[in-house]
């Protein structure tokens, strides 16, 4: 087993800079995101801890490129996302970042295959490297007998086994994972952590890992950033692996 | 996103609510088939009465006729100055006859003359026709036959000069107009009708003609002060410029053997001179009979001048064309081409206004498309969002649902050519039915041209993706968060 260790060139470095996602409700602005920053570095395996409403997801959603920030910037790989046109986020969203989601967010109309196939198909990808590329992630997440199953065939597991093979496909430097054993249960959602620290640690992919279970998160994770109220509140560095570098925020 | 991909993905999309694409479609259907519909009455409507009018040779004809003849159009074209009084003889007849897009010009011969048949004596009017003449509607439903050749001593005579042949009452105006008046008239056919006529001949000559010619005899109907010699009637202009060619008129018969019968005369240009019997022109040509134009010009056997040509063109589109040459060579020339005009710009507003009734079913057909699409966002909210996520542009999105929506209107468009071919051919069986009944011949009503294919599913398309304009930007337009947190 190849060890990955972080470094500041590596790709998949992301850097948030005083980044503020504000909502405002009526007369009231909820701050889901106030002046956040921090730096992970490429092949870091990070993981955003807090509780309900503390802007978790809402700071996965602003570096996935899914949402804009109010205020501040998010950096990846020294780009910064804010100057990026609709197209471009779109086009970072396709090749640098991969997301999987707590409620598997599979097409249910499309077979296991087709659903891994999806991003290949937005990449533009040669439709004669498809299959190779869709049994190649679906052997990592050890689904391949299930190609032409639907999702609504498949166990919670399975689902989410389905979408990681799907966030993997198009090779991203990013893996954002949005409390993805949320809905699974302790033993299954443990075989989901390790296919993504097996992602980090092969794949040398920097990994955001939102959650709400600090037991989780310290088992996988190599740093931990505490969020509440939409602000960063700790940022703590877990003890490396044997053979790993410690992490410095 | 490549445009196989988007295919497949948009039929994915409409497989799925199968049911309410396939009701959409059928909306888009019906729209396009009542377009089709009314159009193709209106094209059939118009190409039935282009067909009819070709047939009666009005529209590709123009009639030609002396400059300083106050006659055909003189008032309406202008009547040709003094010095345009060139004669209309044979050298003007050929070089007519060699102007672009004219097929012939022949002359124009009728004449009052009486007629005798089992006896009695008739008077009618005679005019030459040529071969090509039998093209014309008049002769569609001829009783008996056309002319079997150009020299046949042949003649075909009108339905009421045959009904006074046979001494019957003509029949009323409605009964006169029917195809299955003719029948009844069948005895005349192969009988003989002798012509008396005038006949001129060269001074020099004059009782040297064609007296003794078999079949012919020299008996005038009456009095008659034949041979003499004819003056010009306007020998004071031809005296002064022209020399004078004299002839005599020998008063001459002809058996003619009736072949056929027709409703109508085929040059329907003419009022008060419409003849009641027509013989073939070559067998007219040969006979010398006199004509006005002979007595006012005195012109000789060589040179003598036409009262008229009938120029036929080979497309109603190179009457003016032929017209204003026939002018600039000193010519009066008439055609019914603006009639033709008028009728063509009658028939674009009658399709004008038989699209926009046609369309209006199709308009309604596009608010089914806008909420089909608009459902569809709703339905697939989080699919949009997922999209979006794994990387789908905002124009990806758009194009989806456009595919999606033009999909819908080609098949549509399709299944409303085919549906729209469908009922104009039951309107077409339908109206035939009535017409066999009413003892009338079938006609063609209804007619689907390429270009009302072609428009109908362009516009079909045009329809649907005009439909999927809002839908499409307002899936586009979708925030991904929002998408995925939708329920």
């Amino acid at each position: 087993m190849s060890m990955t260790t972080t470094t500041h060139n590596a790709p998949g470095t992301i850097r948030t800079v005083e980044i503020c996602r504000h909502y405002t409700l009526g007369t009231s602005v909820i701050r889901a995101v106030d002046g956040i920053s921090f730096s992970a570095q490429g092949g870091e395996f990070i993981a955003l801890l807090g509780s309900s409403g503390s802007g978790k997801s809402s700071l996965l959603n602003l570096i996935a490129g899914l949402d804009r920030p109010t205020s501040g910037d998010v950096q990846v790989d020294g780009r910064s996302l804010s100057e990026l046109s609709s197209e471009e986020l779109a086009r970072y969203r396709r090749h640098s970042v991969g997301i999987v989601f707590q409620a598997f967010n599979l097409v249910p109309s499309m077979t296991v295959a087709e659903n891994v196939e999806l991003p290949l198909r937005l990449a533009e990808t040669e439709r004669r490297d498809r299959a190779g590329r869709v049994g190649e992630a679906l052997d990592r997440v050890g689904l391949s007998p299930r190609l032409a199953h639907r999702p609504g065939e498949l166990s919670g597991g399975e689902q989410q086994r389905v979408a990681l093979a799907r966030a993997l496909v198009n090779s991203p430097r990013i893996l954002l994972a949005d409390e993805p054993t949320g809905n699974l249960d302790s033993h299954t959602g443990m075989e989901i952590m390790e296919l993504i620290r097996d992602c980090n640690r092969r794949l040398g992919m920097t990994v955001l890992l939102v959650t709400h279970e600090r037991a989780l998160a310290e088992r996988y994770a190599r740093r931990l950033l505490f969020l509440a109220d939409g602000k960063l509140v700790e940022d703590q560095p877990i003890l490396p692996f044997p053979g790993e570098s410690a992490v410095r925020p | 996103m490549k445009t196989p991909d988007l295919l497949e993905l948009a039929a994915r999309n409409l497989r799925e609510s199968v049911l309410r694409n396939s009701l959409t479609t059928l909306g888009i259907a019906v729209g396009v088939a009542s377009l089709v519909a009314m159009l193709s009455l209106g094209v059939g409507l118009q190409q039935l009465a282009t067909r009819r009018l070709e047939k009666t040779g009005l529209f590709d004809t123009v009639i030609v006729s002396r400059g300083d003849f106050g006659g055909f159009g003189a008032r309406a074209r202008g009547a040709a100055t003094a010095e345009n009084n060139r004669a209309l003889d044979e050298t003007a007849r050929r070089e007519i006859s060699s102007l672009p897009g004219v097929l012939e010009a022949v002359p124009d011969l009728r004449m009052m003359t009486q007629m005798r048949f089992d006896g009695k004596p008739h008077r009618a009017m005679v005019a030459a026709l040529p071969l090509s003449a039998h093209d014309r509607e008049a002769f569609e439903n001829i009783q008996g036959s056309f002319f079997s050749s150009r020299n046949a001593a042949e003649a075909i005579v009108q339905r009421r000069f045959a009904e006074e042949l046979l001494g019957r009452a003509p029949g009323s105006d409605e009964a006169s107009s029917a195809g299955e008046a003719l029948p009844a008239l069948q005895p005349l056919l192969g009988k003989e009708l002798v012509m008396y006529y005038a006949e001129r001949v060269p001074a020099a000559n004059p009782s040297s003609g064609k007296a003794g010619t078999p079949g012919s005899s020299p008996t005038p109907p009456r009095a008659s002060q034949a041979p003499a010699a004819a003056a010009p009637a306007n020998g004071a202009d031809a005296g002064v410029n022209t020399p004078l060619a004299a002839f005599s008129v020998v008063p001459q018969t002809r058996s003619l053997r009736i072949v056929g019968i027709v409703a109508d005369e085929p040059d329907t240009l003419r009022g008060v001179g419409r003849a009641r019997v027509f013989i073939p022109l070559d067998f007219a040509q040969g006979l010398q009979i006199i004509t006005p134009s002979d007595l006012r010009e005195g012109s000789g056997l060589a040179d003598r001048s036409y009262t008229a040509l009938s120029v036929r063109v080979r497309n109603s589109r190179d009457v003016p064309g032929v017209e204003g040459s026939i002018h600039r060579m000193g010519f009066n020339a008439f055609s019914v081409l603006d009639a033709s005009r008028d009728l063509q710009r009658f028939f674009t507003v009658l399709d004008l206004f038989l699209a926009i009734f046609g369309s209006l079913a199709l308009a309604v057909a596009s608010l089914g498309i806008i909420n089909t699409l608009v459902m569809a966002i709703l339905e697939r909210r989080r699919e949009i969002g997922i999209l979006k996520a794994l990387g789908a542009s905002d124009t990806d999105v758009k194009k989806l649902f456009f595919t999606e929506a033009g999909a819908m209107g080609i098949v549509g468009g399709v299944l409303g050519v085919t549906l729209g071919w469908m009922i104009g051919k039951v309107i077409n069986a339908g109206a035939n039915i009535y017409l066999h009944r009413q003892n009338l011949p079938s006609e063609t009503f209804w007619s689907v041209p390429w270009w009302l294919v072609l428009g109908a599913l362009g516009f079909s398309l045009a329809v649907s993706l005009v439909s999927g304009l809002y839908p499409a930007a307002r899936a586009a337009k979708l925030d991904p968060v929002k998408a995925l947190r939708y329920e």
